[in-house]
């Protein structure tokens, strides 16, 4: 009575097969585009860093500032910057984030979480050029020169608080994902051995979600080093920087230099060396990211706890 | 009517040891079973008309029962009976849910553990707490059973004590060489007796286990059990347990508890407490009998 199951009926049907292969080629190729995409960047980069690097007189890479139209090429000028302003980001970020993430997964009530989360998404919505001239119109004068009356309009100062601002969110949103991911479990055991909020925080729940944790700092130190409006606007020196270390003067960082030269506010937008000095300092850039990120994946992969 | 019970009882009483392997040897002379308890034991946990609320829904109503020092007390009862709500509520773990709220008072050594200024941190250090899944933390061996005593600022030798609380949870000799390596690399049987020397590890006098093997095959069940056994020799244990058989096995006493869903709502409230043998076989409510041979539950 019951049919004879032949080994064409498991063959499944040609069409599905097709579509299924279809589907398959549709996704690998968008996944291919981006792999292009980076490796054009890399070459454009590369090959204009090394026409950079084999013309320019290597002392100039090395003088009192970076003045690129006058063939001053200071790479520790935009270093020191970059850092001291990323830096100073971290400082404000790292607390205030960490703080943040902290209450809204461990303490808030489920009411002020709902309007408080929500409200520090939208502070991670607002677009950086606004947050760069909140700080050179607010945070300048009102918070560094008052405490600092000597200090220029415009400052390193300003700029790295302004990106801390700017990353903040980024610090809380991500590591609380993280804590939040930690499961209940491990926090009520905690609590049945006799430990307080504050100690389940910091020796559960906080080394459980170390890796997203880790994770999210390293994102708001990439955002720090790789963002350009705040400082562009900040920071000043635009035109050239002298260098120095002192967070109270203007300084230019490696994003400011670029999109100054890229766009020519400084006058010198698709002509010579200067120009391809931008590409050296691009490259440098992303040089200094792919070393970070490869730290931290390690740092991540040595402490994490695995739940 | 209680002859099933009776023989399941019997048939698991038979002394089983397990020996380095896993495998089950039937030998030695310990016996894992409750026995007569001694009722010239100190009654050192009062619950006294116990309520647990969450928020407007009234969870167990007016829970009565008196444990004793080093006895294990069982606490079963069909799903929803509020069994582990009154669990919860003697280490003030329900403090934890928001809109918990116990009413009546609950004694230890005399004290109301929700009086005004008790602090549950306290609670919490001299009642600890087994919980249903195995939890470790994501930590070697050694730091989990260091947890406690470290918060507690411990100023002994903490190997010492390590060694102590991993041998009376019977786990010392399969992880002693491997301390620092992760508690998940553990099975799932020895990362809950993990969990149960890093309870003892804070020496509380009273260990609440919240249906300790449910998640545990019958072999690293049977462990549990045995260990507990052990156990009572020094902590006053209280298990809430799904597990019938196993409330024969291991329990002193008994509290049978029953859910109401009349009126709407579903109320736990306690039908019976007395001593394990006496419920098992000749329980004084009917609805005690029904449930312990089957016919409801």
């Amino acid at each position: 009575m019951t049919p004879t199951l032949t080994i064409e009926a498991l063959a499944g049907d040609p069409k599905r097969r097709r579509k299924e292969r279809r589907v398959r080629t549709l996704f690998a190729s968008a996944g291919m585009v981006s792999i292009a995409v980076s490796i054009l960047i890399m070459v454009a980069l590369i090959g204009e860093a090394w026409a950079f690097i084999s013309q320019v007189e290597l002392a100039s890479l090395f003088t009192f500032g970076w003045f690129p139209r006058r063939g001053f090429y200071d790479i520790p000028t935009l270093i020191v910057a970059t850092t001291l302003i990323a830096g100073i980001g971290m400082i404000v970020a790292v607390p205030l984030g960490l703080g943040t993430a902290s209450y809204l997964a461990e303490y808030a009530s489920p009411r002020a979480r709902r309007w408080l989360k929500p409200t520090i998404e939208l502070l991670a919505g607002v677009p950086s050029v606004v947050l760069g001239f909140w700080a050179l119109t607010f945070i300048s004068p009102e918070f560094v020169q008052r405490l600092f009356s000597a200090a220029p309009p415009f400052t390193m100062m300003a700029a790295g608080l302004g990106v801390g601002v700017l990353i903040t969110p980024l610090v809380a949103t991500v590591s609380e994902d993280a804590m939040r991911a930690v499961p209940i479990d491990l926090r009520l055991a905690s609590y049945g051995l006799g430990a307080n909020r504050s100690v389940t925080v910091r020796k559960v729940v906080v080394p459980a979600a170390l890796s997203g944790i880790v994770a999210s700092l390293i994102l708001a130190l990439s955002r720090a080093i790789g963002e350009t409006m705040i400082v562009f606007m900040a920071a000043g020196a635009v035109g050239g920087a002298l260098r120095t270390a002192n967070p109270l003067e203007p300084g230019q960082t490696m994003t400011a230099a670029i999109a100054a030269l890229a766009t020519g506010s400084d006058q010198v937008a698709g002509e010579g060396l200067a120009f391809q000095s931008l590409f050296f300092v691009g490259l440098l850039l992303f040089l200094i990211t792919l070393v970070l990120n490869s730290v931290s994946n390690r740092f991540v992969r040595k402490y994490r706890e695995r739940y | 009517m209680a002859n099933n019970i009776q023989t399941a009882h019997r048939a698991t009483a038979v002394p089983m040891k397990l020996n380095e392997a896993g495998s089950i040897a039937v030998s030695g002379p310990k016996r894992v079973t409750g026995g007569t308890p001694d009722d010239s034991n100190r009654v050192i946990l009062e619950l006294d008309a116990v309520d647990v609320f969450y928020g407007d829904f009234h969870a167990v109503d007016s829970v009565t029962i008196p444990i004793r020092e080093k006895e294990i007390t069982a606490l079963i009862g069909p799903s929803g009976c509020g069994k582990s709500s009154v669990l919860r509520s003697i280490n003030r773990m329900n403090d934890l849910i928001d809109t918990a709220r116990v009413e009546g008072s609950i004694r230890y050594h005399g004290v109301d553990l929700y009086g005004p200024t008790v602090d549950p941190v306290e609670v919490r250090r001299r009642i600890g707490m087994v919980f249903q899944k195995p939890n470790p933390f994501p930590k070697s061996i050694y730091e989990n059973v260091s947890f406690g005593p470290k918060i507690a600022k411990y100023g002994g030798n903490m190997d010492d004590l390590v060694e102590e609380s991993l041998r009376r949870a019977a786990l010392w000799d399969e992880v002693k060489d491997k301390l620092e390596q992760s508690a998940y690399a553990l099975s799932g049987g020895q990362q809950q007796r993990l969990c149960i020397a890093r309870a003892i590890a804070t020496s509380p006098d009273v260990v609440l286990m919240d249906e300790p093997a449910s998640s545990l095959d019958p072999i690293a069940t049977l462990r549990i059990e045995e260990l507990m056994f052990d156990l009572k020799q020094q902590y006053t244990i209280v298990i809430v347990t799904h597990n019938m058989q196993q409330a024969a096995r291991v329990s002193d006493r008994t509290a049978f508890f029953s859910v109401d869903v009349s009126g709407g709502q579903r109320t736990g409230h306690l039908v019976e407490f007395s001593k394990t043998t006496e419920l098992f076989t000749n329980p004084r409510e009917s609805q005690t009998e029904d449930y312990i041979t089957g016919r409801f539950g």
